[in-house]
């Protein structure tokens, strides 16, 4: 299994905090992992992304020229490494605020309103960044729901409200991919 | 379990494992996790931290925690770099030890804040001036930012030398499993018989530490005994690791996170039934020529991958002297060398 | 039976914080003073054996040969920066740097104003000369206008080569700074107040109050072609003229 995924989004999606809880999910499954952020000016107002690398073998560079899995946040995400998606490239897609729908060939789409479901569900549209975590969980039978959670209270010590939040958000993603 | 760490927070938490008393810094991306965490760390545990007015006050201050008898380090990135050579060339001359971070970026210049190699001239062939050497670790995983760093006082104390971590933006922005794997020294423990410490003139004769010899002779002598030094850091310092080299046919030589990246390919080409190996220098001073030399077998080929227009790769030619072709794929600007690159020069090097 | 003979009381000898080096400094030379005074005044605190000494570029760059206390060198211009590296991992040294108007007011400012800023405990002892008497006298930051120097043949100019700085003047609106005082070493009066100054600037230190900062003008007789004892008229005339002694600030007396 190798996985080459891109999160990408503006900042203040929490596309960062994203892929650290994916790369902790991979790490709580044993396998191999890297996290690497778009880091400096890029990280101020426009666009934001990290990319998570997930294997069984040894990781060779943490950032990807091409990419098996691209969680698309926003559509300026999308237009950005869309064309850097592989054959067989599974995108997933915040449809809540990517109204167009994006075609690509050898390509799997996976809509999912997360922002929508993240603010009538949660009650907090900035969940959407672990509902799209979720729906990629679903897809990836070596990565486990259960592994996540935990990945996930890794990631908010001390704060119990917002864990609770994300551990719902997990849920929703996951239980809303097929 | 392993943790999940950032390359910059695994070189603070080794250096700290080590004992580092003491750590001055400036803000220059990619490296500001390091003072950020250290602000932290460091007053937690009771040790010094503090943000120096500029990048030559912060190794002059390190000079001095060092000429006190503590362990003590620096970071920055490139630009930032050239402005310690001038400490690090006296640490040299007044034979101190100290360890220097360098997160590589994107020059000359200001240049840009991605990853880059295009420091190693600087590095290894002395950035500072004067007759010196030190030794140049190159961390090509978050688990070696932390090793390294642990490793780099150890060598700073044992030839009273300073060390540099040449590391760059991509491994110290990145996050990877790692295990800390060293115990956790006392800070305030004095290594290796420090026998040439300022600690004030207390039933002793007062000690003085310097780099400036005006004697007739003096500073001759006094480089000759440096080299005495250099000689046994390059004999008994020389670290690399080397993959699948016994039968290939070509030889690709990378550090630091081309050597990741070339790792990938050399395994992609073995795949394609390709003979290929790779040597990755760890430490980039002292280099590996010996190796290297022993590699350059009749018929084989090298592949130097750097993030730079060419520079270890003069280094691989000295040590291969002229007995295999030599082939350059570099990535200047900070560029990183992807798989594909080094596969494909791979494929048409075997023809 | 009284002892007839009167008994043999010392009265001047060599301060133990110097050691019997013959100095090199030129004839009629400030520094020779100013190196006595420091010296006395750490002997009379007691402080000699836990005291560490920064040596600068510049004339006072063989310093270590003088002063009978562990030294260290210093790149030039920055001895503030290696002092706040050894006090801040050995609190309880007293630490002193020695330099000269080159070394902490040209290439060393930002050193000198931010160890200051920070209120750094440490003791600084800056030697104003109004020249780079080291490499042959050319033009300092304490050059004066209209000054000769190797550098400003035609005399220092203010458009050109800007103004003198006032070290004391300057350091004086920062908060770190505890005490700074300017004095001079051209007549005996004048050595007795600056042996005050420098001795309460290590005092300071003992005490944990701060940054301290003496700045003492001095004769460089060999670099101004004048004789030693014009020189000394120099100072009085000239050079206190642009730099007036007496304390910027002392916050120890608040």
């Amino acid at each position: 299994m190798k996985d080459k995924v891109i999160i990408a989004g503006f900042g203040g999606q929490g596309v960062l905090l994203a892929g650290m809880v994916l790369a902790q999910t991979a790490l709580e499954e044993g396998l191999q992992t890297t996290w690497f952020p778009a880091y400096g000016a890029e990280m101020r107002g426009g666009s934001a992304n990290s990319t998570v690398v997930i294997s069984d073998e040894e990781i060779g560079s943490p950032v990807a020229v091409a990419a098996s899995v691209i969680i698309a946040m926003s559509d300026q995400g999308l237009g950005r490494f869309l064309p850097r998606a592989e054959q067989n490239a599974v995108v997933i897609v915040n449809s809540s605020l990517i109204k167009n729908r994006p075609e690509k060939d050898g390509v799997e789409f996976i809509f999912v309103p997360a922002s929508d479901m993240a603010d009538t569900k949660i009650g907090d549209v900035r969940m959407a960044n672990l509902i799209m975590i979720g729906a990629y969980v679903k897809k990836r039978k070596e990565l486990s729901l259960e592994s996540a959670k935990k990945a996930c209270a890794k990631a908010f010590p001390g704060k119990p409200k917002i864990l609770e939040m994300n551990m719902k958000a997990l849920e929703l993603g996951f239980n809303y991919a097929k | 379990m392993k943790q999940l760490v950032k390359g910059n927070i695994a070189l603070c938490e080794g250096a700290i494992a080590a004992g580092c008393k003491a750590y001055f810094g400036y803000p220059i991306t990619p490296q500001n996790e390091v003072p950020a965490h250290m602000s932290k760390r460091m007053v937690e545990l009771g040790r010094v931290f503090l943000q120096a007015e500029s990048e030559l006050a912060a190794v002059n201050m390190v000079l001095g925690a060092s000429a006190a008898g503590y362990r003590a380090m620096t970071s920055s990135s490139s630009p930032g770099i050239s402005l310690k050579q001038e400490g690090i060339s006296y640490l040299a001359g007044m034979e101190l030890p100290a360890v220097i971070a360098n997160i590589q970026r994107g020059g000359p210049g200001l240049g840009n804040i991605a990853g880059s190699q295009a420091d190693y001239f600087q590095a290894v062939k002395g950035g500072g001036h004067g007759d010196y050497r030190m030794i140049v670790l190159a961390p090509y995983s978050v688990q070696e930012m932390y090793d390294h760093a642990y490793l780099a006082f150890e060598l700073a104390d044992k030839y009273r030398n300073p060390v540099m971590l040449l590391t760059d933006g991509v491994v110290g922005q990145m996050m990877e499993p790692i295990e800390a794997r060293a115990g956790n020294l006392d800070a305030e423990k004095k290594y290796f018989n420090k026998d040439w410490v300022l600690d004030g003139c207390a039933g002793r004769k007062p000690r003085l530490l310097r780099s400036l010899l005006m004697a007739e002779g003096d500073l001759e002598k006094h480089n000759r005994e440096l080299e005495k030094k250099y000689k046994s850091m390059s004999s008994d310092e020389v670290r690399f690791e080397s993959l699948e080299t016994d039968d290939a046919e070509i030889v690709v030589v990378a550090y630091g996170i081309s050597a990741r990246v070339a790792k990938t390919a050399v395994k992609k080409a073995r795949q394609e039934g390709i003979k290929a190996g790779l040597i990755r220098p760890v430490t980039l001073w002292p280099f590996p020529s010996k190796t290297i030399n022993e590699n350059a077998r009749s018929g084989r080929k090298f592949l130097v991958a750097e993030m730079n227009l060419g520079q270890m790769v003069e280094d691989v030619k000295l040590a291969v002297s002229g007995r295999c072709p030599v082939e350059f794929l570099g990535r200047p600007g900070g560029g990183l060398v992807n798989e594909q690159e080094i596969f494909e020069n791979i494929q048409a090097m075997k023809g | 039976m009284e002892a007839r003979e009167k008994e043999l009381r010392k009265v001047y000898g060599k301060p133990e914080a110097l050691t019997s080096t013959p100095h090199l400094y030129c004839p009629g030379c400030g520094h020779g003073i100013i190196h006595r005074l420091v010296a006395e005044a750490i002997d009379e605190l007691g402080v000699r054996e836990r005291t560490i000494g920064i040596a600068p570029v510049g004339c006072a760059v063989f310093a270590y040969d003088y002063f009978n206390v562990d030294v260290s060198e210093a790149p030039h211009g920055r001895p503030p920066a290696v002092a706040t590296g050894i006090k801040r991992v050995s609190p309880e040294k007293i630490v002193f740097t020695y330099q000269g108007d080159g070394d902490l007011a040209a290439i060393g400012t930002a050193e000198t104003v931010h160890a200051a800023n920070r209120g750094e405990n440490i003791t600084v002892i800056f030697v104003n000369n109004a020249n780079y008497g080291m490499t042959g006298g050319q033009m300092a930051p304490t050059t004066i206008i209209g000054q000769k120097t190797t550098t400003t043949p035609f005399g220092r100019e203010a458009k050109r080569d800007g103004y003198p700085i006032k070290v004391c003047e300057l350091l004086s609106s920062l908060e770190g700074v505890s005490y700074l005082e300017r004095v001079a070493v051209n007549n005996p009066k004048n050595v007795i107040k600056a042996k005050k100054a420098i001795k309460k600037a290590f005092e300071n230190q003992v005490a944990e109050k701060g940054f301290s900062l003496v700045e003492v003008l001095s004769q460089c007789p060999v670099d101004w072609g004048m004789t030693p004892k014009d020189a000394i008229k120099w100072v009085e005339e000239t050079m206190m003229k642009v730099f007036p002694l007496g304390v910027y600030k002392d916050k120890g007396s608040i």
